[in-house]
C-alpha cells in the first residue's frame, strides 16, 4: 500500500483481513478479556446462513467498560513499557472493572460494539448499545453520563452528527453510530506519522487495531498496549 | 432533462390516514385524515397538518407519533415515495395509513423528534452522497448557514427551483451526470482515480449513491395483486452500497447492469476492478424486457450463466418501472432524490426462499 497518495480508506477484502487479524492479536494478547469475534451474517433474508456470504461484522458483546472520568490521573500517567505479569492482568481485567454508576440506576451497565464496514465511506464503522443486567438499554442521556467526558463534550458541540441512533445495518434494529465522516482523514494522518508502518507491508492489518485505539476511546474501551506493538 | 426531475419533484402519493383505533376516545370516531403527501418527502413531516386533525379525540399524554401500514411500523427516514413503492405493490389510491400518536415502537424504529430529525437525516444523508461521489464531504460540511436552511426549505416545500440553485453549489455531479445527455453514448470509462483533484476540491470517484430495496419470491406471479405482501422488514434486503459505473468499448452501462451489480450473491456480474471478482464471464447479452406493461418481464438469459440463481421480476424508481436497458445514468440524473441517492425497490424471484425465523 502507498502510503502517501493513499486516502485513509480501505476496500471490503481488505476489511476481512484486517478484522481477522484483530480477532487473532486481541486473542493473543487480551486472553482473560472477552473476545471480538466475527459474526458471519447473509444480507439476503432468503439466503441461509450456510451459504455463501463473506458479509458480517466484528462483534465484542457484553462488557463492562471502565469510566474513563474516573481514571483521568490514570490516563496522563499510561505506561510506555512492557509491565509485569501482573500489570498485564490488572490491563485484562481493567476491561471487566465495575463501572461507578452515575445514572439514577444504581447499576453496572453492559456495553454491545459491533464493527460494521461501510461501503459508502470505505471504513469500519463502529454500532454500539447501552444497557442494564435486565437487558432494558439506557436512555441516552445516562449513556451520555457514562462517555468519557471529552466525548460528552463533542456530543454536546454537535447533537445531531457526532453520535446518531441508526438503523443496524445487519440487525435492523435501532443502535448507537459513531459518525464515519472523518475516519478516512485521521486513518491517513494516524498511518503518515508513524514512518515505520508506512514502510511496514503488513499496514492493513494493524489498520483495525489503529483505529479501534482511537475510536474506542470516544466510548471509553480501552486497547491493551500490546495490541500496539508492531511485533 | 429538466423534465423528469420536475415530475419527480411535483410526485404526491395520496394518503388516507386513519387514527388507531385504541387511540379513539370520542364518538363517533372521527373520519381519516386526507392528505397528498410529496414523494420525495417524509411522513413526520405531514404530522403539523394531521395533528389537528385528531387533537379532540387523542387520550392524554404526550405524542410520539408514528405510522404504519397494515401492522408494518413505517420508517420515517425513508422518502415517502420510496415506502409506497415498496410496500404497496399494487398501488393502493389513496394509500390507507395508520396514525399513532402514543406507544412509539422504540425498539425497531429510531426516535424521532418532528422535523428536526427528518432534517438531520437528510443532511447526513446527503453527506454520504457527497463522500460517495466527491471522496470527503467538505461541500457539505462547508455550506454557510443561511444555504443550509435554504436547501433544507426547498426539500421541505418541495420547491424545484430553489433547491437546484442551492444544492448547485454542493458541485455533486455524478460521474454519470455528463453522459446524461447523450442516450446513446458508447464507452463509459471506469473512474478510480483516488487522487485527481480539480479546482473546487472535488475528486471524481465514479461511484453513485444508491439505496436498494430488496424481497424476493420463489413464485412467478404475473398480476401484481398476486404479490405476496410484505409484512415483516426482515423480508426485505436494504442493500446501502454505491454502483461503480464500469465502461466495456461499445456498451451501456445500464440500470439493469447497476442493480445486478450490487447483488453479487445472485448474479455474477463482470468488472473490471473488482477486488472480489467473479470469474470472467462471456458479453453480457441481456434479452430486452417486453414493450407490453412493466409486469411481464421476458426470461433472463440463465442458459448462459448457470450461476445467476435469480431473476429481476421488477424494477420500480419514483413510481415508475424504467425499462432496464437505459443508460444508468440517465435514470440517476433524473431520478435520484433531494439529497442525492437514488433509491430502487427490486423485486427478485430466486430459487428457494427461507422463511425468516422469528426473532
Amino acid at each position: 500500500m502507498d502510503i502517501s497518495s493513499w486516502d485513509g480508506t480501505i476496500s471490503l477484502a481488505e476489511f476481512h483481513v484486517a478484522a481477522r487479524a484483530l480477532v487473532e492479536k486481541w486473542k493473543r494478547v487480551s486472553s482473560a478479556s472477552p473476545p471480538w469475534s466475527w459474526v458471519s451474517c447473509p444480507k439476503q433474508p432468503w439466503v441461509a446462513s450456510h451459504e455463501v456470504s463473506v458479509e458480517g461484522y466484528l462483534s465484542l458483546e457484553n462488557i463492562i467498560l471502565v469510566s474513563i472520568k474516573e481514571e483521568h490521573d490514570e490516563l496522563l500517567s499510561f505506561p510506555q513499557k512492557e509491565e509485569t505479569s501482573c500489570s498485564d492482568k490488572e490491563e485484562s481485567i481493567d476491561i471487566a472493572t465495575l463501572v461507578q454508576s452515575q445514572s439514577d440506576r444504581d447499576e453496572i451497565c453492559y456495553y454491545d460494539l459491533h464493527i460494521v464496514y461501510s461501503a459508502s465511506y470505505r471504513v469500519p464503522v463502529l454500532y454500539f448499545r447501552v444497557y442494564y443486567s435486565d437487558g432494558e438499554p439506557l436512555e441516552f442521556e445516562d449513556i451520555k453520563k457514562h462517555l468519557p467526558a471529552h466525548s460528552a463534550k463533542t456530543l454536546l458541540d454537535s447533537k445531531w452528527t457526532f453520535i446518531t441512533q441508526e438503523e443496524h445495518p445487519y440487525l435492523k434494529r435501532p443502535w448507537y453510530k459513531l459518525h464515519p465522516c472523518g475516519t478516512g482523514e485521521w486513518m491517513k494522518l494516524l498511518f503518515q506519522g508513524d514512518v515505520s508502518l508506512a514502510r511496514n507491508g503488513a499496514a492493513i492489518e494493524v489498520y483495525l487495531i489503529s483505529w479501534l485505539s482511537f475510536v474506542g476511546q470516544v466510548v471509553g474501551l480501552r486497547i491493551p498496549y500490546e495490541m500496539l506493538n508492531q511485533l | 432533462m429538466m423534465e423528469a426531475q420536475k415530475y419527480v419533484w411535483e410526485g404526491a402519493i395520496p394518503l388516507q390516514i386513519h387514527l388507531h383505533e385504541s387511540e379513539v376516545t370520542t364518538l363517533p370516531p372521527p373520519l381519516p385524515a386526507l392528505i397528498l403527501a410529496p414523494r420525495i418527502g417524509y411522513l413526520p413531516l405531514l404530522i403539523p397538518h394531521i395533528k389537528p386533525h385528531f387533537n379532540s379525540t387523542l387520550p392524554p399524554g404526550v405524542d410520539t407519533v408514528w405510522f404504519e401500514y397494515k401492522g408494518l411500523p413505517l420508517k420515517w427516514y425513508i422518502p415517502t415515495g420510496v415506502l409506497f413503492d415498496l410496500l404497496c405493490v399494487e398501488p393502493e389510491r389513496p394509500w390507507n395509513l395508520t396514525v399513532h400518536f402514543r406507544g412509539y415502537p422504540g425498539n425497531i424504529l429510531i426516535p424521532c423528534e418532528g422535523e428536526d430529525s427528518v432534517k438531520w437525516s437528510f443532511i447526513n444523508s446527503l453527506k454520504e452522497a457527497s463522500y460517495i461521489i466527491n471522496g470527503n464531504c467538505k461541500n457539505v460540511m462547508n455550506m454557510s448557514q443561511p444555504d443550509q436552511v435554504e436547501l433544507w426549505h426547498s426539500v421541505f416545500n418541495g420547491n424545484l427551483e430553489a433547491y437546484l440553485k442551492v444544492s448547485s453549489k454542493l458541485k455533486l455531479g455524478t460521474a454519470g451526470h455528463e453522459y446524461s445527455a447523450n442516450l446513446n453514448s458508447g464507452s463509459f470509462v471506469s473512474r478510480q482515480s483516488t487522487g485527481d483533484t480539480d479546482a473546487t476540491g472535488q475528486v471524481k470517484t465514479g461511484r453513485v449513491p444508491v439505496r436498494l430495496y430488496v424481497w424476493g419470491v420463489s413464485e412467478d406471479f404475473d398480476d401484481l395483486e398476486d404479490a405476496p405482501q410484505i409484512d415483516s422488514w426482515d423480508k426485505i434486503s436494504y442493500i446501502n452500497r454505491p454502483v461503480e459505473i464500469h465502461g466495456e468499448e461499445g456498451k451501456c452501462f445500464t440500470l439493469l447492469d447497476a442493480v445486478k451489480s450490487l447483488l453479487p450473491e445472485h448474479f455474477q456480474y463482470k468488472s473490471l476492478t473488482n477486488e472480489e471478482s467473479s470469474k470472467e464471464e462471456g458479453e453480457d447479452e441481456q434479452k430486452v424486457p417486453s414493450e407490453e406493461g412493466g409486469e411481464n418481464l421476458s426470461e433472463d438469459v440463465e442458459s448462459c450463466y448457470p450461476s445467476d440463481n435469480a431473476e429481476v421480476k421488477l424494477v420500480r424508481i419514483q413510481g415508475i418501472e424504467p425499462k432496464l436497458e437505459i443508460p444508468f445514468s440517465w435514470v440517476v440524473h433524473n431520478l435520484m432524490n433531494p439529497e442525492h441517492f437514488l433509491h430502487i425497490c427490486v423485486c427478485l424471484k430466486v430459487s428457494q426462499v427461507k422463511i425468516p425465523s422469528d426473532g
